[in-house]
């Protein structure tokens, strides 16, 4: 498109809303990865001598890594200058009494950022817009730099037995659990950057949702960056006993500055026999200036494994924000008849790059996957969909459908796919379709020439294009993302 | 009829792309009335529909555009569409994903809101969008699918008339939308065109056939030819003109190019 577009151009310079910074005192550790770092952070949580010995196995593997040259991952689409792992803080958390006794001592300072961020931590507050008083809230998970600071609705689970809180506190009330599971999807030595976290992870958020318990309301957490020069490592377990039923949302911001920051994230789910976990994200990670200048780096491991029969997960994602984004969430089929699904939009615009995808492992008979891909490029936005379907040997009558869509506004961005099919059963049936497609001239026109604003057209078409994810997301956030989606491409066209 | 000029063309020059196209046009259009314009394959009618909608890419280098006595070249698009100008496409774009009835509603709601009117909720706009497809014999699942996407090309163009009688322009500009229609659609476009006519709205259109010209009789009709009206006459005009075609015209002088 021609770049004469004034009002795409003034709406293209709006500024991230999400980047203040919060005035608080926080207790850090300096910067730089070693042995001893680690201690301490383990040495903070008061963690077990099981979990100090995971993660300094991991430590020991990353520095391996790392000395053998093995680094990140060659083989993604992105570039940017290499990582000094030394420089970066591994742990900084707001100071505040250890121990909450209830939400009502939480910071002032803090509840007014989650406030500004449109979360809400109390319980009594319903989400705005629902009026039938029946409907559950949403139980929020607060994740702030290192530490998860508030945790809410949790006394209304624990009457349906299932367990909601920070992954620290897991460690703490539930050892067992934490140690069965943890580390069981996405082994410490999987990769690079979920060694890394396997090393420093800090906190994060911990369900167990019990046998044949369907959860009341959505689970969520909500992480925020807001120390300069650190690191976000949070690690997230979510356990789905067998015939449970959880859907999990997880939201993102951090402030804008112009250093890059690290965000390397370890996700495991864990569905047993007939339980379905939904997992939801909406990512809006400050995306750097429009030059490039900072953003996060957002380097992520998340993976599901559908260990019983007829197990389902599903992912959803809307992706916004991060300078680089590096995340294939994944599903293991082992269940026969288990069920595996990937929806997603990534959007990138200005400098943002972003390669994400999935991999859907198929293991058990009759197990069914899909995946629908939905990429938004803008401005000098780059982005690839990297998808793996892998049928194994015994994935006897394992079905794929796969599409995947591109959507170009503008000459300078571009949109890539690569997907890799390993089929080792003959039954298995595999369909993939893609399309690429741009907003043109004429359709804008067209829409403005019925009296809609070109940015209300811009919307219009994109919303359109990725409805088939949106609805795929819960209600109240379906309304968050598509907005989010409009803020985004704010001067994308032009 | 009324007297009031509703459009005022004067002197319009407009260039596409740096090459001058329109090259003088003076036109006025009073509130009732219909004007056909006609003329050869590329002598700027598709030109004069945009630049009177406000198409990017052409540039108005002399003359003016009045509507309702306000600078038409002032507004943005949207703005002259909200103010009650519409053109129906020659050619129609698809909007995939884009549902038909939600693109309708969004559209009849920003004229609304712009004429400080309350937007239509989703069950009134569907009785008063369900009033007019009848109109153009329009079925139901055709709202649900995306603009215009694996629309016939007639079905595109009763699309087009569709927006027109849900938005209710007070200037319509249809530019070809005769053309590729099979009898019966014809009948329909033009039955759509009818009940727009009224005594406080203008309508200019564009056509190479007499056969729409046999419903929707016009008041006065123009031929253009390399980006002037060269000719203008009451309907019997299009009629000389299907029987002699354009040649008897352009060879001649520019006589008579008042409207
Ligand atoms: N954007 C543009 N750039 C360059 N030339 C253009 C542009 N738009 C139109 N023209 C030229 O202007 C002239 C008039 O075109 P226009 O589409 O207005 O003709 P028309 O009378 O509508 O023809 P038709 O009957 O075939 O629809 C043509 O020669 C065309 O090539
Ligand atoms: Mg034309």
């Amino acid at each position: 498109m021609s770049g004469t577009n004034p009002e795409l151009e003034r709406l293209a310079k709006q500024e991230y809303k999400y980047g203040f910074v919060t005035e608080i005192e926080e207790d850090r550790l300096p910067p730089g990865l070693t042995e001893e770092v680690v201690r301490l952070i383990s040495a903070k949580k008061e963690e077990p001598e099981w979990l100090l010995e995971y993660r300094l196995k991991a430590f020991r593997r990353f520095r391996e890594m790392l000395d053998e040259g093995e680094g990140e991952p060659g083989w993604a689409k992105v570039s940017h200058a290499p990582i000094d792992y030394d420089a970066i803080t591994y742990y900084a958390a707001p100071k505040q009494k250890p121990k909450l006794e209830s939400l009502d001592e939480l910071d002032p300072e803090l509840r007014a950022t989650y406030d500004k961020l449109g979360i809400s931590l109390l319980e009594q507050k319903r989400l705005h817009g629902i009026g039938d008083g029946s409907r559950p809230g949403v139980a929020v998970d607060a994740v702030f730099d290192s530490v998860s600071v508030a945790t809410t609705f949790k006394a209304e689970l624990e009457k349906h037995g299932i367990v909601f809180c920070s992954f620290s506190e897991a460690v703490r009330e539930h050892p067992d659990l934490v140690r069965e599971y943890l580390g069981s999807v996405v082994p410490y030595s999987d990769n690079f950057f979920a060694c890394l976290n396997a090393a420093v992870f800090s906190d994060g958020s911990f369900a167990y949702i019990p046998k044949g318990v369907r959860c009341p309301m959505e689970l969520s957490t909500y992480f925020r960056i807001n120390a300069a020069g650190t690191g976000q490592f949070e690690r997230t377990l979510l356990v789905a006993d067998e015939g449970a039923y959880v859907s999990y949302l997880e939201g993102c911001t951090a402030p804008q500055r112009d250093e890059n920051q690290l965000h390397a994230a370890v996700v495991e789910l864990v569905a047993l026999d007939r339980a379905e976990i939904k997992y939801s994200t909406v990512q809006n990670w400050y995306p750097g200036d429009k030059d490039g200048k900072g953003g996060i780096y957002n380097f992520v491991t998340k993976r599901g494994a559908c260990r019983g029969y007829r197990s389902k997960i599903s992912w959803t994602q809307v992706e916004t924000g991060s300078a680089i984004t590096w995340k294939y969430p994944s599903c293991l089929l082992i269940g026969d008849e288990s069920v595996g699904e990937f929806y997603s939009v990534a959007m990138t615009n200005n400098r943002q790059q972003a390669d994400t995808g999935t991999k859907m492992i198929h293991i058990g008979k009759n197990t069914k996957s899909t995946i629908v891909s939905k990429g938004i490029s803008a401005g000098h936005g780059d982005q690839s969909y990297r998808g793996l379907v892998k049928i194994g040997p015994k994935a006897t009558g394992a079905r794929n459908y796969s599409q995947c869509d591109s959507l170009l506004m503008g000459d300078q961005c571009g949109a890539h796919t690569f997907p890799y099919l390993e089929a080792s059963n003959p039954t298995a049936i595999v369909e993939h379709e893609a399309t690429t497609s741009k907003i043109s001239d004429d359709q804008l026109f067209f829409c403005r020439q019925r009296g809609i604003s070109e940015e209300d057209a811009v919307s219009m078409i994109v919303n359109g294009f990725c409805k088939d994810v949106l609805r795929e997301l819960p209600m109240e956030f379906a309304v968050e993302a598509q907005n989010l989606l409009s803020v985004s491409l704010e001067g994308a066209v032009g | 009829m009324s007297e009031e000029v509703l459009v005022s063309i004067r002197n319009l020059h407009a260039t596409a792309n740096g090459t001058p196209i329109l090259k003088g046009i003076d036109l006025d259009l009073r509130a009732g009335e219909v004007h056909a314009v006609m003329g050869p394959n590329g002598s700027g009618k598709s030109t004069l529909s945009n630049v009177l909608v406000g198409k990017p890419g052409y540039e108005v280098t002399k003359g003016e555009i009045l509507f309702r006595g306000k600078n038409l070249l002032e507004m943005e698009p949207e703005i002259r569409a909200r103010e009650g100008v519409f053109l129906a496409f020659q050619y129609p774009v698809e909007i995939p994903g884009v549902a038909n009835n939600y693109f309708l509603r969004t559209a009849v709601n920003a004229a609304r809101a712009h004429r400080g009117l309350d937007p239509l909720d989703a069950m009134d706009f569907l009785s008063l969008l369900r009033e007019k497809m009848k109109i153009v014999e329009m079925p139901d699942d055709m709202m649900k699918r995306a603009i215009n996407e694996g629309f016939s090309g007639g079905e595109k163009k009763r699309n087009e008339i569709l927006q027109m009688l849900l938005l209710e322009p007070d200037f319509c500009i249809l530019d070809e939308t005769d053309s590729g229609l099979d009898i019966d659609a014809l009948r329909i476009v033009a039955g759509g065109v009818n009940r727009m006519r009224s005594p406080e709205r203008a309508m200019l259109v564009i056509t190479h056939y007499q056969r729409l010209l046999d419903y929707v009789v016009p008041d006065r009709v123009h031929v253009l030819s390399k980006g002037r009206i060269v000719r203008s006459g009451d309907k019997d005009l299009a009629l000389e003109l299907e029987e002699k075609g354009y040649g008897w015209i352009e060879t001649g002088d520019a006589a008579g190019a008042r409207s």
